[in-house]
């Protein structure tokens, strides 16, 4: 056992790496559920986001377009939740479980000719006098842009939610589409907006696996993260902060318990590859003893003739 | 009177199967408080709903200020002057007041103005309203305010109420009345819906009278008796219940120092309350939403438990026993839900009927049911309470609201019940479906059952009950004769104001 061998630093570090697909699945999954719709279909929908945006990026050597189409194609595939669940009015539930399992085989059926590729790098930046700032330097500015980009959604997220008209609209669809209805708002045009975002940014997430994090396409890669984003999303009661802080967590644990398995620490593997998921939900947990509570309408359907 | 403010030519508006409105012309005056009155069902929301733009009319026009008015959607309704206060609250829980309103309004001020223009005109018409509370942290009364102080910052020229007094208490109705009365001499047109035909004829100028959709008659409210009005209203004569004299018998229920904490977040507990219902007799329990009424129900019908001395039925303590053991002791109840609460709307009425009466009706055998027995109660339920509908093998849900109430009623007193607990049993029912259920309640007391109906229609309260008391906050005040009190000392009671003390809204 050589615990010595783990650099704080580069744990710190990569822990953000590790955390940035579940902090933007789940903070576009956050948006979806304060306007009152439950898609389920993460997992589904950072999958399609991470072959589509490694297919682009390799295609045209641009891991900058890739990361787009990887939105674009995240949204895409919300466009057939929408589909079911705005127009159809179809189950909810049931839409979002359909779509990560159409998700999971589009997804091969597209990633078939990426098998075993290295996509084109994706540049850290180093942000000039920052970066070399010692421990800190390292640790906060040496990083790509999409994980710059994750932070910002969460903090435009915070803001908007809480400080514009629009943010106080969504919140007022989330809480009773009824009442919003009959005050003259577009229930539906409202959550299909935001289920776009939320397929974006979900596709991001996913793009931010097969490109940065693990830089390959194997299939079913994404291995439950969308889960863990949406679990997130409860456990960490609808705030953007806390979901930041959650995906941290859950980031550090995980490339913690890497290190620890590295090191050769006496604990059975399997007890250490658990423990991100124990501890996450548990700090959560007991965070989200508070008064907060989900959105009302969550999950419900509207129908607008009632 | 001078031009009118509003002018309704021949709105027509029909959905599958039913023609809600037909052909409705009315005129509202500037400054006029003009009421609209009808049964359920008789198109009243549908035809407000036209004229806030939530609905488009079929065919017919409107006139606002002589000049066409054709709503798109509540947005243009809003901009031409035109306000709605509803009747189920339009409000979101979760946001605090400021923000309620800011979202009925088309450009808002900044929050911190707009909390203080809150301030002055919530103070300004005596309906004080703090912008920073969470609205699910208040009562009726004062969510109905935020609706109102909503509707005046636009300044409207017409003003929709949609039975807006039916969970207020009578103090707060008469704070709302100062307040309608203020605006009016201020020049706003008030449109106001109500069945309620006493209030009709304390604050209308006009009334227009639909039934089926038509406009079947207007009249001046003040120079008209409510008991015309019921009937232009129903179109024929009304049956008042009758109470036929009875002796009471001894006492059936007993519940001494009932305690039990609130089930959830926004749930009230009960604090030790005291009450006795004797055979033969009818209990009133008024109050106002949310103090205690469902709590109170639940205890009684078993959904909660509570200490088992607690509640003792003919001396016995049941107060640890779940609904299927009382039921099986002859106390039954009817909670106010009808959908959801006291029948299981996708069920067929046979269904329905099995779910409560398969223990006192023998419906079931070793775990089997037997339908047809089931089918012949259901039907009997049917048949006994007028239940309009094709056959028990409907689904609950199919059902108007009033149908669905005399079944649900029905299907508990055809049980033969000892005590019969019932909560809001005539809520959202038409006249004569009402009086039918009232009759139906008195007629099980004079045959020797304890009746205890919780209700917040006090009119309701003081036609069949022998005693009264108000639940405020969890607790009981002293059940007193009903025939020796006055509406002020009844909204004293239900304000917890339980002596000689003055209630300072």
């Amino acid at each position: 056992m050589d615990l010595g061998s783990i650099n704080p630093v580069l744990l710190i570090a990569s822990l953000m790496v590790a955390a940035t697909p579940i902090l933007l699945a789940a903070i576009g999954e956050l948006v979806v559920e304060k306007a009152g719709v439950l898609n389920l279909g993460v997992e589904g929908m950072m999958i399609v986001g991470a072959v589509s945006g490694f297919a682009i990026s390799v295609e045209t050597g641009s891991p900058f377009l890739g990361f787009v189409a990887a939105a674009v194609g995240g949204a895409l595939l919300s466009t057939l939740f929408i589909l079911l669940t705005q127009v159809a009015l179809a189950n909810q539930v049931a839409s979002g479980l359909a779509l990560t399992l159409f998700g999971l085989g589009l997804s091969a059926l597209m990633g078939q000719k990426y098998v075993g590729i290295k996509p084109p790098p994706t540049g850290d930046i180093h942000i000039p006098l920052l970066s070399d700032v010692p421990v800190l330097g390292p640790i906060l500015f040496t990083h790509d842009v999409v994980l710059y980009v994750g932070i910002a959604i969460v903090a435009a997220v915070w803001a908007i939610l809480k400080f514009t008209r629009a943010g106080l609209i969504l919140r007022a669809v989330g809480e009773s589409h009824d009442a919003a209805h009959a005050l003259g708002y577009k229930v539906v045009r409202i959550r299909i907006l935001a289920i776009l975002f939320g397929g974006a940014c979900a596709g991001l997430g996913g793009a931010y696996i097969s490109l940065v994090r693990v830089p390959q396409w194997t299939e079913g890669m994404t291995a439950g993260v969308g889960w863990i984003a949406l679990a997130l999303v409860v456990f960490a009661s609808w705030k953007p902060w806390r979901v930041l802080l959650g995906a941290y967590l859950f980031g550090g644990i995980t490339v913690l318990q890497l290190n620890l398995q590295a090191a050769g620490v006496a604990i059975p593997v399997e007890y250490l590859a658990m423990s991100p998921y124990l501890i996450t939900i548990l700090v959560l947990v007991i965070l989200s003893k508070d008064k907060s509570s989900a959105p009302a309408s969550l999950g419900r359907i509207f129908h607008a003739s009632r | 009177m001078t031009a009118p403010l509003l002018c309704l030519q021949g709105l027509t508006k029909a959905y599958p199967g039913v023609i809600a409105n037909n052909n409705v012309s009315f005129d509202i005056g500037k400054g006029q408080v003009h009421a609209l009155l009808g049964e359920n069902g008789a198109g009243k929301s549908t035809l407000v709903k036209m004229i806030y733009g939530l609905v488009k009319p079929d065919s017919g026009s409107m006139l606002l200020n002589g000049v066409p008015y054709a709503p798109s959607e509540p947005r243009a309704a809003r901009a031409d002057g035109i306000a709605m206060v509803f009747q189920h609250f339009s409000l979101f829980d979760a946001l605090n007041v400021a923000e309620n309103i800011a979202l009925g309004m088309e450009n808002p001020p900044k929050m911190g103005d707009l909390a203080k223009r809150i301030r002055d005109v919530s103070e300004t018409y005596g309906l004080p309203l703090d912008p920073y509370r969470r609205v699910g942290d208040l009562s009726a009364g004062e969510r109905q305010r935020v609706e109102i102080i909503r509707c005046l910052l636009q300044d409207p020229r017409l003003l929709i109420m949609d039975e807006p007094t039916s969970v207020l208490t009578p103090q707060e109705v008469n704070i709302l009345f100062e307040t309608l009365r203020k605006l009016r001499s201020e020049g706003t047109a008030i449109l106001y819906i109500s069945h309620k035909l006493e209030e009709i004829r304390a604050l209308c100028d006009h009334a227009t009278v639909l039934r089926l959709g038509e406009n079947v008659g207007e009249c001046i409210p003040a120079e008209t008796s409510a008991r015309d009005m019921a009937e232009l209203m129903v179109g024929t004569g009304l049956k008042t219940p009758e109470r036929s004299g009875r002796a009471l018998g001894d006492v059936a229920l007993d519940i001494s120092g009932l305690s039990v904490p609130a089930p959830s977040e926004f749930g009230t507990g009960l604090k030790n309350l005291h009450l006795t219902v004797r055979k033969g007799e009818v209990l009133g329990v008024g109050g106002v939403a949310g103090n205690g009424q469902d709590e109170l129900l639940a205890v009684l019908s078993g959904e909660v438990r509570s200490a088992s001395d607690a509640v003792k039925l003919h001396g016995k303590p049941i107060g640890n026993l779940g609904p299927t053991d009382r039921r099986r002791l002859g106390v039954l109840s009817a909670p106010e839900e009808r959908l959801g609460h006291a029948a299981a709307p996708d069920m067929s009425l046979t269904e329905n009927a099995m779910l409560t009466g398969s223990v006192r009706e023998n419906l079931v055998r070793r775990g089997f049911l037997k339908w047809r027995q089931a089918q012949a109660f259901a039907e009997r339920i049917i048949e006994d309470f007028d239940v309009r509908t094709p056959g028990p093998g409907n689904a609950a849900r199919s059902l108007s609201g009033g149908n669905l109430q005399k079944f649900v009623i029905g299907r508990e007193i055809l049980q033969r019940p000892e005590v019969l607990v019932v909560n809001q049993p005539t809520w959202g029912v038409d006249a004569s479906a009402a009086a039918a259920i009232r009759q139906a309640m008195l007629d099980l007391a004079a045959d020797g059952a304890a009746v205890i109906c919780i209700s917040q229609d006090l009119d309701e309260l003081m036609e069949i009950s022998d005693r009264f008391a108000a639940l405020n906050e969890g607790r009981l005040s002293t059940p007193q004769d009903t025939a020796e009190l006055t509406i002020e000392e009844i909204g004293l009671m239900m304000g917890g104001a339980h002596g000689m003390e003055v209630a300072h809204v």
